[in-house]
């Protein structure tokens, strides 16, 4: 075998220890998490409220207020978001504007949590008067989510052959309803794998929710929208920082579902990518 | 006509929502940059940007972010030291070595771990981490620098690694069949030819790397000790820019100083974050080419 063989033979080795040592530590921290967490993650833990200051008692408040976060960010942006990028795929024309908005997005895809937490506090909490409420929460999570959701949308609109749309025109449609009945179907697995993704994402964030809606203990699910929820990363993060003497399986336990809740969403969204994938004709 | 109206209506609002997107940012600056002009009225810049203090309840409150500004930088440079050469290791391996079901499985591990909240990873680093660096190294306390870069490299690895992988495919393949031809081997050709082939994108991963850890806020705020003062070293306790806006916006009076002050980091990291992006986009659009 000649040197250059056993270089390379090297080499590759350096990049296979490289990758184990970052595929090792991923898989256990998921072991860890579940291995501590599992055993306290009962039914009574899910369906009831903390008592006893956190120390005891289940977390149901704050997995309904994660879930109505998700839902109320993904009324707000999913539109906004999904409009944005048939504008850029469809409507635009290489001008100033369109450029303005592209950049807008990259833009708003590298700001830090924190300062989508800092501009929801000030526009939605105080200066529009929904004071920390999930209206707040959900509006900051829904601006933070907006650049992936188009992103999304714009390669799955990007990726419906141009012929599709030709042939509608030229049978007299208009742009509207060509985009209706001839794009949109089809682009609609890779916007709701884009959408899926990106909640998945809102659902697991802290800083953005810290001055908007969380509520550090309030064990009683929420009324109207106007009202502050408890939510799971939040919790997590109190009852690690916050609460001396905290039963530690409680805090493992809490990370369990917040993983978990994340990971089914992440599946749902390889699922639906799968299933669209198969029906898919051209 | 009901079509043509409609049409138009559905039109405006298409349009709507991209310039909403505009709107967005616009004002995210904006709101930023008029709460912190009202700081500047009361406080000079110069002892802002330069003062070597954070003191904001003391008698008078000091406002210096220096403090903060090396505690993100320590652990911005910590956490990118780690996983760079990680990061693009693996990119390397994935993208070039590794047999088709391997890259599959790789690859979701990758997503995996983008989908971890970053609060569960701040957890591990307070239950795990922190105690564990500190018997090893026999540290005075675990809560420092060092625990937060490396949960930080490990957050933005999927960043980097996705990234960077995307561009050495990207690589043409004539490229890699002429190396082939004149007799280099699998190595020789990935590294003296794919890697500088790809070096723009790598870049663009690296710099949205540095911009993943500089804006996280969470991780930092939960493990690196919360200690205003400007760092010896990363293994002292210490405070990012990210943490102390997440820290202390909850203890401040709407209104006062140390609220204007708060917004000024806000703007500070604003600007630091739009700056790497910027980088990073012009990298990405070389890379393209």
């Amino acid at each position: 075998m000649n040197a250059a063989r056993i270089r390379q033979k090297i080499a590759f080795l350096v990049l296979a220890i490289a990758t184990l040592l970052i595929v090792i530590p991923i898989l256990l921290t998921i072991f860890y998490i579940v291995k501590n967490g599992i055993s306290a993650v009962t039914w009574t833990f899910i369906t009831q409220s903390p008592r006893n200051g956190m120390k005891e008692g289940g977390i149901f408040p704050a997995i309904v207020g994660t879930i109505v976060l998700v839902i109320g960010t993904m009324l707000f942006s999913l539109p906004v978001g999904v409009l944005s990028a048939i504008y850029l795929v469809e409507y635009a024309k290489d001008n100033f504007f369109t450029r303005l908005v592209k950049l807008s997005v990259v833009n708003l895809s590298g700001i830090p949590s924190i300062i989508y937490g800092l501009f929801g506090f000030t526009l939605f909490v105080l200066l529009m008067k929904l004071g920390t409420s999930i209206l707040a929460g959900s509006l900051t999570l829904a601006i933070m989510s907006l650049p992936v959701i188009i992103t999304a949308t714009k390669e799955a609109l990007e990726s419906v052959p141009f012929s599709f749309r030709e042939i509608s025109f030229s049978l007299g449609a208009t742009k509207w309803q060509t985009i209706r009945y001839c794009v949109l179907p089809y682009a609609i697995p890779g916007i709701l794998t884009g959408t899926v993704l990106s909640l998945s994402r809102a659902a697991g964030e802290t800083a953005p929710i810290l001055f908007t809606v969380a509520a550090f203990y309030l064990p009683r699910l929420p009324r109207s929208v106007f009202d502050q929820v408890m939510a799971l990363p939040y919790h997590l993060y109190t009852i690690s920082t916050q609460v001396p003497n905290m039963p530690m399986e409680l805090s493992f336990a809490t990370g369990f579902v917040l993983i978990a809740l994340v990971f089914i969403m992440n599946l749902v969204s390889i699922i639906l990518r799968a299933h669209y994938r198969k029906k898919k004709l051209w | 006509m009901f079509r043509r109206i409609n049409e138009k209506i559905i039109e405006s609002c298409i349009k709507l929502s991209g310039l909403l997107v505009i709107i967005f940012v616009f004002l995210i600056f904006l709101f930023l940059l008029k709460d912190s002009i009202s700081l500047f009225g009361q406080y000079p810049i110069g002892q802002f940007l330069f003062g070597r203090n954070w003191l904001p309840i003391s008698e008078p409150p000091k406002f210096g972010i220096v403090p903060l500004l090396l505690g993100s930088i320590y652990v911005t440079i910590g956490a990118i030291v780690i996983c760079v050469p990680f990061g693009v290791a693996a990119a390397m391996f994935i993208a070039e070595v590794a047999p088709g079901y391997l890259k599959h499985v790789l690859k979701s591990l990758i997503e995996i771990l983008a989908s971890i909240p970053s609060v569960v990873l701040g957890f591990i680093g307070i239950v795990w981490l922190g105690p564990f660096l500190r018997n090893t190294f026999g540290l005075k306390t675990g809560m420092c620098g060092l625990t937060g870069s490396l949960l930080l490299a490990f957050m933005a690895l999927p960043t980097i690694i996705s990234i960077c992988e995307d561009a050495l495919v990207g690589v043409p393949r004539t490229y890699k069949e002429a190396a082939f031809g004149l007799g280099a081997t699998h190595w020789q050709t990935l590294w003296r030819i794919i890697l500088p082939a790809a070096s723009s994108g790598i870049i663009a991963a690296v710099m949205l790397g540095i911009g993943r850890v500089i804006g996280e806020t969470m991780v930092v705020m939960m493990v690196t000790g919360n200690a205003p003062v400007i760092p010896k070293s990363i293994l002292e306790p210490l405070r990012t820019l990210t943490a102390t806006i997440a820290g202390e916006m909850g203890e401040t009076v709407g209104g006062s100083e140390h609220y204007f002050a708060l917004f000024a980091v806000g703007v500070v990291l604003f600007i630091i974050t739009f700056m790497i992006n910027l980088v990073a986009d012009v990298c990405m659009r070389r890379a393209k080419k």
